[in-house]
């Protein structure tokens, strides 16, 4: 019990943060996109095309962070305090786009303020994501259980280059979300926009894989140590055929296609992080199992989520399909 | 310099979860009014309820979102700033934040897509059920974090292994003896702040002549649950009361301005100014016997005082007996309101007297207040303790730089002024404009550009502001 727990815990957080990533993604991605889009028509449509959603979306990202107190509250208590500024600016940033939702369509027509909440706050959000990210991976200073770092310490290329990466990519999920979604002149520049931010997302993605194990000596050993190395030169194949596919989805207004493409990408990149980690969750120091909670937490909370993530599954579903299909431009959900 | 994170994280705390509490205990009556109107209107066919439902739910949108964006801020916090009380308590408590956030925050964030938008897009009665279990998911959140909180105050259904908290047993964790009774106290508190704030918009609205017929059916039924709500928390309240009594005795004193614990019969301290230094109270003003009988429920009872524990177990005094009457005074100012209003009513005068709806219509805010100074009296009465017996505030600080946490706390400050008072604008616009009749699947301009009727509402707001 006490081995299985903790590595059953450490995979639910990790498809808690990668359905945050991949829904909150898409439409953080919308407002990083925000200035891009000219006239007031077309940002309306974008952001009507994922006002009815963003709400549930977000949520995922309170059981992410719930679940890691939930089940290794060792590992919640030294994470926190080492992301102190990039988590609250995040928290901040969120304020400010999650408001503008509602407060945007109210101030009509002084709503300029609320357009540029909305597009700062998607982007500083998703930087501090990545920063939060690249942070983690780079390493947390730990001593007796405890953060023993300074407040700067997040900060290195590698988490600014996290941080980029995934304000590019988020920007691929809320173009190829607009390619599928809407109509219009904002549909046809998605696809541009999606084109751009895939390429630049590839970069990112070939930078982050060169970079980790050229510093880090056990990323590399994971990698390319024999027999490990027979299997895993699959997921950089599967990489690069998924960006071909995503690639010819944006070339041939496949919408769908190019949308799930990238959302595959997502899950590698993150199939990617746990190869490199696991069983790590504070490298160099802390594993899943040092951290865990005692195994009666875990195993309450785990009742509570085999029962009740059926049914949140299920009734996000029923109302993504309640909003399902094409909106028009000036069509609203209000 | 090395600067001391502790003091900044707790008026960094003390600041977030003071605008935070604001919007839930606004928006679970919400979501509960705009359900029953909804089945009101379900079952009457009456476009009156209709019109009122489609009103409020704009409301609830603007307010909602600052209570979802204020309530992720808490949660994220917890380990920001408390590390250490993350990592000793996180096994007892971080798991019912999780099934708030499993039970009731997945509900209300997916099913507030439907209330908010599909209004043209799925049945009246699906509609329904979305708003209902909006409603529900508000009031199992409040479950949930009344259960966590309760905790904190008396911690039960636990064991110590070393210096951390585990659980033993999940259901006295869950149902801590002090739970049940805070718990019934918020729920009321949240359903008699919106009851408050629709009562003194129908009065405005009555007051000005407009919406006559809508205005009638918010006096009413407002008015009719405060009837019934407002002396069942008066009793709740003395409940409570009683609990804390039995459970957190230094509290009680701290409530009382109570120092001396041999002091038979007890007198009720109706005014003093708490005197931590001398222990004692400065320009006292008392009721000899009162105290006696309101906690012991006998005639000379005697109670623990404050001095009966060292200075450094006993709560900062006069924030504690300040808050807490302020509370008191304000439920029997209720109280007197709903007596007046249901005797006017009683007589058919209700809608005839012009002063008692002009009173009524400036006590909006009155709910919000008392729930603030609730919240005030029970956290801090608390201290010094963060979980009662286990681990104090001070030992619960992350070892985090000071500087960072002045840095987080000044833009905390600059983000909510700016964020909170444009949202409190814009609800005030909203309710200036008022009900306007909808018609079931809209109507004019709405139902060819269903997405003007934002944009439209965002326009005539102003037009009525100016």
């Amino acid at each position: 019990m006490e081995t299985y727990l903790p590595v059953i815990w450490g995979g639910l957080i990790a498809a808690a943060i990668t359905l945050y990533v991949i829904l909150d993604g898409f439409d953080l991605g919308i407002g990083i996109l925000f200035p891009f889009g000219r006239s007031e028509a077309e940002r309306d449509h974008m952001m009507n095309s994922v006002a009815p959603f963003w709400d549930g979306n977000e949520t995922w990202l309170i059981l992410g962070g719930g679940g890691l107190w939930v089940a290794f509250p060792s590992a919640f208590s030294v994470i926190m305090p080492a992301m102190y500024i990039p988590v609250i600016l995040m928290l901040l940033a969120l304020v400010f786009r999650g408001v503008a939702f509602e407060f945007r369509f109210v101030s009509k027509p002084h709503h300029k303020m609320w357009d540029i909440a909305f597009s700062a706050g998607s982007i500083v959000a998703a930087f501090c994501q990545g920063l939060v990210l690249g942070g983690v991976l780079d390493g947390i200073a730990v001593t007796d259980g405890q953060f023993s770092g300074g407040p700067f310490d997040f900060l290195s290329p590698f988490a600014i280059a996290c941080g980029l990466g995934l304000i590019c990519g988020y920007a691929l999920l809320g173009s190829t979300w607009l390619m599928m979604r809407v109509d219009g002149t904002a549909g046809v520049k998605a696809r541009g926009w999606a084109f751009t931010a895939l390429v630049l997302m590839l970069i990112f993605i070939v930078v982050v894989s060169i970079w980790t194990p050229l510093f880090d000596q056990h990323i590399a050993e994971r990698w390319f140590s024999r027999p490990n190395i027979y299997v895993l030169w699959l997921v950089p194949l599967a990489t690069a055929a998924l960006a071909l596919v995503a690639m010819r989805g944006i070339d041939a207004h496949k919408g769908f296609q190019a949308f799930a493409a990238s959302v595959g990408l997502y899950l590698l990149c993150f199939l990617g992080l746990g190869i490199s980690t696991f069983p790590y969750l504070i490298p160099p120091t802390l594993t899943v199992w040092d951290t865990a909670a005692v195994p009666a937490s875990q195993l309450f909370t785990l009742f509570g989520i085999l029962v009740m993530l059926p049914i949140i599954l299920m009734y996000t579903a029923f109302v993504y399909w309640t909003f399902r299909g094409k909106l028009a431009e000036g069509e609203g959900y209000h | 310099m090395d600067i001391d994170p502790l003091i900044f994280s707790r008026i960094q705390f003390a600041f977030t979860i003071s605008f935070h509490v604001i919007f839930p205990s606004f928006t679970i009556g919400l979501a509960a009014w705009i359900a029953t109107l909804e089945g009101m209107w379900l079952f009457s066919k009456n476009e009156r309820y209709h019109t009122l439902a489609r009103f409020w739910t704009k409301i609830f949108a603007v307010s909602f979102g600052m209570g979802v964006v204020s309530g992720i801020v808490m949660s994220y916090q917890f380990g920001t700033n408390w590390a250490e009380y993350s990592r000793i308590v996180g096994n007892v408590v971080a798991p019912l934040i999780g099934y708030e956030v499993l039970t009731a925050f997945f509900l209300e964030a997916t099913f507030l897509g439907i209330m908010l938008f599909g209004w043209n897009r799925v049945p009246p009665w699906l509609h329904f059920t979305a708003s209902v279990l909006v409603a529900l998911g508000t009031a199992m959140s409040a479950f949930w974090i009344l259960s966590a909180n309760s905790w904190m105050q008396y911690p039960a259904g636990h064991a110590m292994q070393g210096d951390i908290a585990v659980p033993a047993d999940w259901l006295q964790v869950i149902f801590s003896p002090t739970f049940p009774t805070r718990f019934l106290h918020m729920l009321f508190a949240a359903y008699i702040t919106t009851a408050f704030v629709v009562f003194a918009m129908g009065a405005r609205y009555w007051l000005q002549g407009r919406f006559i017929e809508h205005a009638e059916t918010m006096l009413k039924m407002a008015l009719g649950l405060l009837i019934v709500l407002v002396p069942l928390q008066l009793l709740v309240g003395d409940r409570a009361g009683t609990t804390v009594a039995e459970y957190q005795p230094t509290k009680l004193a701290a409530i009382e301005a109570h120092w001396d614990g041999n002091e038979s019969p007890v007198s009720f301290v109706l005014f003093a100014w708490p005197n931590e230094e001398q222990e004692r109270n400065d320009y006292a003003i008392t009721i000899p016997h009162v105290a006696s009988l309101l906690i012991t429920h006998t005639w000379d009872g005697k109670f623990p005082g404050l001095t009966d524990v060292p200075r450094e177990d006993r709560p900062p005094v006069w924030p504690v007996f300040f808050s807490f009457r302020i509370m008191v005074g304000l439920g029997l100012v209720m109280l007197a309101t709903v007596v007046v209003g249901g005797v006017l009513w009683y007589r058919d005068r209700l809608f005839s007297t012009g002063l008692y709806l002009r009173t009524v219509s400036l006590m909006w805010p009155i709910g919000f207040i008392t729930v603030l100074c609730g919240w005030f009296t029970t956290e801090i009465g608390r201290q010094p303790w963060i979980a009662t017996g286990i681990l104090r505030t001070e030992d619960a600080v992350s070892p985090i730089s000071g500087g960072a946490v002045i840095v987080s706390l000044a833009l905390f400050v600059l983000v909510y002024a700016t964020v909170f008072s444009a949202g409190i604008y814009y609800i005030n616009r909203l309710l200036k404009r008022g009900p306007e009749p909808t018609g079931s699947g809209g109507e004019g301009t709405s139902s060819r550009r269903p997405m003007s009727f934002a944009k439209d509402a965002g326009r005539e707001a102003i037009q009525a502001g100016e």
